[in-house]
């Protein structure tokens, strides 16, 4: 066998007083982060995108529509480059942005980034959970004298809302996966600490097996966490959305 | 604050560069979409054959690449797994392996997507399909081919079509490794030029217009063609 | 679902585990006479070293040197129509994609260090260079003590970084590091206002600033932190292969040839917008020309 194997690499001193291992969990730490944050951002804006796109009002479900196709149409590294170097030469505070500390600045743009791209994907998803409802849902709720906005928080989302968990599942997951695509930008995240492992260990299939084994396990765990709450939110009777 | 735009990057003298660019992208699209169904439809098939071995094999495959990001399987397949690939295919070593391990990334990478659309599909042809072309004496084989797998396509395929419009967006991230496509050409002028806030948005207008007209076809397709 | 994953890296380490035992490349004279291909890595933005110039076209001083190497490698395994590929690679990855064997020869501004001399093999060192800071006139950075509660952007895999980063952990000092992809991205940084200094070795820092439409905002500082020789990148345990390259450079160098390269370079205007650099040849590079040697500085 041609190549020796060294996993003790990870116990070995990095330069800053710290251990490899120790990148490894910073990366760790900056992925969970960003998803999370990400995550929060887009179940908020997903779900107000959602419950727009399926208002009777043309002007705000044609917004939202337009807002998914602009979302889902252009690729995600373009998105985060456009955030990162475009967003502070256009916006007013812009020059202001660009002296914050640098991390700070690849996070911000990283976790906008995500959270308004997975956010056209929840749109559509809240968006077919609340048209999977029975036409006679709204209608009930219009009856009792209802307005609309009472309509869809007393009636229409939170039956939505349960069926559309599995599918949320999967995005949340995405999340994470995608959150890869904050390295590029120089945010040291799983990804980007994987690169700089095989650089200064010279340890190629170590690194990045470390890596990987973190992705398969962060993707294990989320996959537990949401099954048990698919299971707290099923509703008897419905097979899933 | 205002920012002056200065477009002029694009321009026809940068059209071939980034044309070429297009091309990678394209190529990679075709080629992915192509060998992600074909294997795609094998991994569904083991998924749903009598055999425990095969099944668990499938599952594990399909588990696998969907928990990693499709960036750490390009850089799998970019810096770790040349000379393995090269072992293992017998490849000579006069291909250019840049394009042959970026192809071979996204194509095992999208049969993952590929087969759980597959299987899908496969299973929600009615069973009385299936016992049908049995009772006509087909194999198994056969009526997989001739019965089930036209019907399922065909439901299918609107799936199939909007996972390849993913696929080429994806194909922008072979920015990490030392291929350059439409993306990381535009991207390479801007930064030549000094004009990557333009050369950005240019680059995110075209995949916009690219993958919205195509969108937009599917959909049409969908409307006419399927029930 | 959980035993799956178990599985899954079980298999994944035993193919590697079985893959990676493909013999090491020592031989790099025979895969490019067996295959007919010789692949050189060069980078996009090494102004003057190596680089891109007009869409495509591949230029730069230590290129150059690549050239005439091929050339000489042409005879030695008697192809005169052997194929030249060319392989664009980073500062992160050259090392990675010279030990995997995807690239076999690198001449760009890749610096020789005992560190690197572990996984790779140097050839006789095309120049010396030292690190220094540019940053804009009016920034208020004249020297390493105006840098802290700064930004300092370097590019990854140089050896810039690597210094950067012992520095701070000798002295703690609170400066921020941002690692960009390429110079011309670290550049990008720099201009945008997002950092208040680039640290890198001179001679690129003088090409990047010459090239940028605002040159005249900026400015070279600092004193040199680190000094180093650069030179041909190339797989090691291959003295052949070495010995070809090494006689190359040496005739190249010896002759005369080596400071009229360097006369082309960096004290003429060069492409892509005929900028001069007006680095006239240092003493220390003419001694060097004139007693070619490998030894890491």
């Amino acid at each position: 066998m041609g190549y020796d194997w060294h996993w003790r690499v990870f116990l070995e001193p990095a330069p800053g007083h710290e251990r490899y291992l120790d990148w490894v969990f910073s990366g760790l730490k900056i992925t969970l982060t960003l998803g999370l944050s990400a995550w929060l951002i887009a179940l908020v804006l997903g779900a107000v995108l959602g419950v727009m796109r399926t208002l009777p009002n043309r002007a705000l479900s044609t917004f939202a529509a337009a807002y998914v196709e602009l979302f889902r149409n252009v690729p995600l590294i373009v998105q985060l480059f456009i955030w990162y170097f475009v967003g502070p030469e256009l916006l007013p505070f812009g020059d202001a942005l660009k002296k914050i500390d640098p991390v700070a600045q690849q996070y911000l743009a990283a976790m906008l980034c995500l959270g308004t791209y997975t956010a056209a994907r929840i749109c559509e998803q809240v968006r077919g959970g609340i048209l999977s409802l029975p036409r006679g849902q709204r209608l009930a709720g219009q009856a009792l004298g209802m307005t609309t906005v009472q309509t869809y928080r007393h009636v229409l989302l939170p039956m939505a809302a349960r069926i559309i968990v599995p599918p949320l599942t999967s995005e949340f997951l995405n999340i994470f996966k995608n959150s890869a695509v904050a390295s590029t930008v120089g945010l040291l995240d799983l990804a980007a600490q994987g690169r700089q492992l095989v650089d200064y260990t010279s340890r190629p299939y170590e690194s990045f097996i470390a890596i990987t084994v973190m992705y398969i396990l962060v993707n294990a765990v989320v996959m537990l966490l949401m099954r048990v709450i698919e299971s707290r939110a099923k509703v008897p009777g419905y097979i899933g959305a | 604050m205002s920012y002056h735009f200065d477009f002029s990057t694009v321009n026809v003298g940068n059209l071939g560069v980034l044309a070429q660019g297009l091309l990678v992208s394209a190529e990679i699209t075709a080629t992915a979409v192509v060998a992600g169904i074909v294997i795609g439809t094998m991994l569904a098939m083991l998924r749903l054959s009598s055999s425990r071995l095969l099944r668990t094999a499938a599952r594990i495959y399909v588990a696998l690449f969907r928990a990693v990001p499709l960036i750490m399987v390009l850089l799998w397949f970019f810096l770790i797994i040349p000379q393995l690939l090269q072992q293992l295919l017998h490849i000579s070593p006069a291909h250019d392996m840049r394009m042959a391990s970026a192809l071979i990334a996204f194509s095992l990478f999208e049969a993952a997507y590929y087969s759980e659309i597959i299987r899908a599909g496969i299973q929600s042809v009615s069973t009385g399909q299936i016992d049908a072309a049995r009772a006509l004496g087909m194999g198994y084989i056969q009526a997989m081919r001739l019965v089930i797998l036209p019907q399922a396509l065909r439901n299918m395929t609107p799936l199939l079509l909007t996972q390849g419009i993913v696929l080429f967006q994806d194909t922008s991230l072979v920015y990490v490794s030392a291929l350059t496509d439409f993306f990381g050409e535009a991207y390479g002028l801007g930064e030549r030029d000094g004009r990557v806030v333009e050369m950005l948005l240019f680059a995110g207008a075209v995949y916009f217009l690219i993958c919205f007209s195509f969108s937009l076809v599917v959909r049409r397709y969908q409307k006419v063609v399927v029930y | 679902m959980n035993r799956s994953f178990r599985l899954a890296a079980a298999t994944l380490a035993l193919l590697f585990t079985a893959g990676a035992g493909a013999q090491e490349l020592t031989a790099t004279l025979k895969k490019i006479k067996d295959d007919g291909v010789i692949v050189l890595g060069h980078r996009d933005s090494s102004v003057p070293y190596s680089y891109i110039a007009q869409g495509n076209e591949v230029v730069g001083y230590s290129h150059e040197f690549a050239l005439k190497i091929v050339e000489q490698v042409k005879k030695a395994v008697g192809n005169p129509n052997l194929t030249v590929r060319l392989v664009p690679i980073n500062a992160q990855n050259r090392i990675t994609l010279m030990q995997n064997g995807t690239i076999d020869l690198e001449c760009g501004g890749t610096s020789n260090t005992a560190d690197r001399r572990k996984q790779v093999e140097f050839s006789d060192s095309l120049s010396i260079t030292q690190a220094r800071l540019l940053t804009r006139k009016d920034s208020g950075v004249k020297d390493w003590s105006d840098l802290p509660n700064k930004t300092v952007v370097v590019t990854a895999g140089t050896t810039s970084e690597r210094f950067l980063r012992e520095y701070l952990d000798k002295t703690r000092a609170p400066i921020t590091v941002v690692s960009a992809k390429d110079h011309a991205q670290a550049f990008i940084l720099l201009q945008s206002g997002r950092a208040a200094a680039f640290f890198m070795d001179a001679d690129v820092l003088a090409a990047t600033m010459a090239r940028a439409k605002d040159a005249a905002d900026f400015t070279i500082t600092g004193a040199p932190q680190t000094h180093e020789a650069i030179a041909c990148m190339l797989r090691r345990d291959d003295p052949a292969f070495k010995a070809l390259v090494d006689r190359t450079i040496a005739g190249i160098e010896t002759s005369g040839d080596a400071a009229k390269m360097w006369q082309k370079w960096f004290d003429s205007p060069i492409p892509p917008n005929g900028i001069n650099l007006k680095l006239p040849l240092p003493d220390e590079i003419r001694e060097l020309f004139a007693k070619p040697s490998d030894k890491t500085l």
